[in-house]
């Protein structure tokens, strides 16, 4: 019963709630702030600081911890894709119609394989989505200082009035790529 | 009980962080696009209720800021906030990365733990974006 439960997507009521407890756990035990952008800073700083001021302290200091998360993460996806399965996403039936008129046809999966996948890659859709996304998701949160996890939830959860420009300069970003650059790319 | 945690235990809270954005969806790219197209309250329920139960417990908790000068690494030099533009701007092509990729940093490792393994791509990209910023970060407004 609780299996079959857990085997299902889980409500927002369950998870959001679960995702604001990481706040006060992280705190608790180590005075930490949930953020997971933080580490792709480290990566560059453990990987090519060259002469960089940004990427220039002691990543394993600061970081450590959050990079254990982070490859924690991971195993979390595999568990949760594997032991738990996903089933069909129920996205809702006007953002189906959505997707269709915008030429995504398969719906099915975690990402749109025709576009997220390595073949996706050799299209042009494929390639800006998943490089150029990734690339300015990269540049963003740094330059932002945080991402959904250290700007929404930690950041403004403190009241943080930098995170709330920030957060509506997330939706900002995504409103105008989801609405203007989608229908012009795909 | 502070500094004391060991290493190990944030792979568990990270795995429980992983296992809770995957069934949640929240690692979906079809979810992103129902979240900015306005089609669901999914994505929205989860972010505000994650601020409110974040922020109810850190009313609980509410204690004097920790002191930094013994163990813990001070926090790291983005604090300086200069005149805001770096929430905007940065803020902005976030959000258009992330509605590109259909998926902010967490997803994008969680996803690869759960097999959708183009996004390592992704991951390195975002890490040549963090560095690029490095690399232009004095002559950009901030």
């Amino acid at each position: 019963m609780l299996l079959e439960a857990l085997t299902h997507t889980w409500p927002w009521y369950i998870a959001g709630p679960l995702i604001g407890l990481f706040v006060p756990l992280l705190q608790l035990v180590g005075d930490k702030q949930l953020g997971i952008s933080g580490n792709l800073r480290h990566l560059c700083s453990a990987l090519l600081p060259r002469r960089i001021d940004f990427l220039r302290y002691d990543w394993r200091g600061a970081g450590a911890w959050n990079l254990i998360f982070a490859l924690g993460t991971l195993l979390g996806g595999w568990i949760g894709v594997h032991l738990l399965g996903t089933g069909e996403i129920a996205i809702s039936p006007d953002t189906q119609a959505s997707l269709h008129a915008l030429g995504v046809h398969d719906l099915s999966g975690l990402v749109p394989h025709e576009i997220i996948s390595w073949e996706g890659l050799l299209t042009v859709r494929g390639f800006v989505s998943v490089v150029a996304g990734g690339f300015l998701v990269g540049f963003g949160t740094a330059y932002a200082g945080g991402c959904t996890s250290g700007h929404a939830i930690s950041g403004l959860s403190n009241f943080q009035l930098r995170s709330l420009f920030a957060v509506l300069g997330f939706f900002a970003g995504g409103l105008l790529a989801t609405h203007l650059l989608l229908p012009l790319l795909f | 009980m502070t500094s004391r945690f060991p290493l190990f235990g944030y792979l568990l809270l990270g795995a429980a962080f992983g296992i809770i954005l995957t069934k949640a969806e929240v690692i979906s790219w079809f979810r992103i696009q129902e979240m900015f197209r306005f089609q669901a309250f999914h994505m929205f329920g989860i972010i505000g209720s994650a601020i409110a139960v974040a922020a109810i417990a850190r009313l609980l908790l509410k204690r004097p800021p920790a002191p930094t000068l013994c163990g813990e690494p001070a926090p790291l030099a983005d604090e300086e906030t200069g005149r805001g533009y770096r929430f905007w701007l940065g803020g902005g092509i976030f959000g258009i990365g992330w509605a590109l990729t259909g998926a902010c940093p967490g997803p994008l490792f969680i996803l690869i733990g759960g097999g959708v393994s183009v996004m390592i791509v992704a991951v390195l990209s975002a890490l040549a974006g963090t560095w690029t910023y490095g690399y232009l970060r004095s002559r950009l407004p901030h």
